[in-house]
Formats: C-alpha cells, structure tokens, sequence
C-alpha cells in the first residue's frame, strides 16, 4: 500500500475496508446484479454502436434519456440512502473513496471520449456486446487492456 | 409477455433501471459502482510485475471482476432468450450517413461492415477496433473511471470532477465523431 500512495491517480482499493476474504457466494451477487445490469445494457441498445453515434451527431434523444434517467435515478436513491441513514445490508457503513481531480480528469477523458466514439462502446458495453455474440470485440477489449497496462506503466511520468 | 421484452426498451425504462445498480451495489457491499476498473484489476491479475501501479491486492476488489463476468452473461442471456430480431430504428439522417460509407447492415450492436475479422487487417479496422480499443483502456484510467464511475456513479453521488470528466468525454466524442470519424470511415 505504500506504493500506492506515490502514484497521482487515487487507488481503487478502498481503504476503509480491511477484511476482504469474502466468500463465494457473497460475490455470486455481484455475479446477479451485473447480469441484470448487462441484460439492460442490451436491450436499452445503449450497446448500439448505432446509438453512439446518433448522440455523439444529436440525432436522437434515445442516449441523452437513459443516461439522464439513469443518473436521477440513482442520484434520488443516493440522497435516500444519506437521508434514511441506511447501512449495507450485512450492517456497515456506506461510504467511499471520492473522486479527486487531476489534469488526467480532462486529457483522460477527452481520449477516453475519441476511443468511445470509434469503437462506439465504453467498457461496460464492450462485455456486453462480446456476451451478445460480436466475438470480433475481443479484440477491441483486448486493446483496451493493453492501454490500461500502458497507462499503468506511464503514470507516473504524466 | 415475452414479445414485449423481446422490443427495444424505452429510455424511461432502461434508464432508471440502470441508475438502480448505484444504491443496489452500495447496499449490497458498499461498493463504488465503476466498470473500467476491471480493466485495471485483470491486468493486476494476469500479469504479475513490479509495476506500482499494478502492484495492489486486486482480489480486494474481485466482486468487480464478478460484476462484468455478469455483464457478460447478461449479453448472452439476452441474445439466447430475448433478442430484438429488428435493426435498431435509426434517425433517417444517420441511416443515410452510414449508408455513404458502405454500412447497410444495421443488425445487431456493432456495424458488422466495419467490425470483423478481416476488416482488423484494414487500415479503417485497425484504427477503429484496435486505435479505438486503446483509447477506450488508456483514457478511462487517466480520468479515473468511464461513463458508468464517472457520468453514472459519479454525478449521482455529487462529485464534481465526475461532471468535468463526463463533459471531457462527451466533447471528446463529438470531436471524433464529427470532425475525424468521417475521414477515417472514408478510408
């Protein structure tokens, strides 16, 4: 961990969490809620490299929709979950790492943004579309990873 | 029943039923809704190196890496079950921009005309598939996360710099789209 702390970019590890031995069958949730999540993702077209492309020339209202609905949504279910106090349900806190701006927020991003419009999928659409039978994706998501890994090895340089 | 699942759903519905994920991985383990970290995670996981960036306990974080196996799955289930059979309804205006490109076949979630195995060998592929993909991997874990740790996760919990990296993704794709995609598209 004390690795971590030299690089720029903030770990995803999250820290307030120490043990993290968690049994299978606590992870098969994850396993259900991403499968109704990539379910959604599918049939909403939000995976259409069509649909893209129709929002990124704002020709449809379809992309801007879901995206809005979607962050409300979860923004009103967040204020509650402040509001009511609630607690994870096996009883602890919610709480967790905030997001820190860097100059990787912009230059990141507006790559992250060229590399959405030609491959006209971000990370979570390129498993699904790979899960609906483009094996062709692999590819991409394989040279998605090998930018990750570049990045990696950059990071402490940029 | 089953034809009704089979059509497209509606923003109204698929919206907020994607917002849903953020409190439902809150409250099931307190967990940062983000799929681009899995990106990080399996190349922790498959290639062992001294890399600090790479050198963290990504077990920690495995539920991620259950998560997009879910995505996965989801796609299959989808396609296995309820499937649109229709090409997806385009604006008139795309369908004959598309058309300019030789892209007719609008089945499916990726323009099979462009996406596949022998177009990877084309200049136009390589940049699309490949040029994209990395892009896509390197861009995500600069900003800190992608449309769903930034714009969905990230703007619900009020977080400013997810709203500068949302409007840095969505400029980004403008400007690909409109300016150099057509030049590449041409190729």
């Amino acid at each position: 961990m004390q690795q971590e702390k030299s690089i720029k970019q903030p770990s995803v590890v999250v820290p307030f969490e120490t043990t993290y031995k968690v049994s299978f069958a606590t992870n098969i949730r994850y396993l259900i809620a991403g499968t109704l999540f990539g379910i959604i993702l599918v049939k909403s077209e939000v995976i259409s490299c069509f649909r893209i492309q129709e929002m990124f020339h704002f020709q449809s209202f379809h992309m801007y929709g879901v995206i809005g609905s979607a962050v409300v949504t979860g923004m009103v279910s967040y204020w509650l979950i402040r509001k009511l106090g609630l607690k994870t349900f096996d009883g602890k806190e919610i709480k967790f790492a905030p997001k820190k701006f860097h100059k990787g927020t912009v230059i990141g991003g507006l790559l992250f943004g060229f590399g959405w419009a030609l491959t006209g999928a971000c990370p979570g659409p390129l498993y699904a579309q790979i899960g609906n039978g483009a094996s062709i994706i692999i590819v991409t998501l394989f040279s998605a990873l090998v930018g990750t890994w570049v990045y990696g090895r950059i990071s402490h340089k940029i | 029943m089953l034809e009704f699942i089979r059509q497209p759903w509606p923003w109204y519905v698929a919206g907020p039923l994607l917002g849903l994920t953020v409190p439902i991985l809150l409250l099931i383990g307190n967990k940062a809704f983000g799929i681009s970290s899995s990106l990080r995670h399996i190349c922790a996981a498959c290639l062992p190196t001294k890399v600090p960036f790479f050198n963290y306990e990504w077990k920690r974080d495995i539920w991620n890496l259950f998560f997009v196996a879910g995505i996965l799955i989801g796609g299959l289930l989808t396609l296995l079950f309820f499937q649109n059979p229709n090409p997806v309804q385009l604006n008139p205006d795309m369908v004959a921009s598309l058309e300019k490109y030789g892209i007719n076949n609008l089945k499916g979630t990726v323009p099979a005309d462009l996406f596949n195995w022998t177009s990877l060998f084309t200049i136009r592929g390589f940049l699309l598939m490949v040029g994209g993909g990395f892009l896509v991997g390197f861009g995500t874990r600069y900003a800190g996360g992608c449309t769903s740790g930034h714009s969905i996760f990230g703007l619900s919990t009020l977080q400013w710099p997810s709203l500068v990296a949302t409007c840095c993704f969505m400029i980004g794709g403008i400007i690909m789209s409109n300016l150099f995609l057509p030049y590449i598209l041409a190729l």
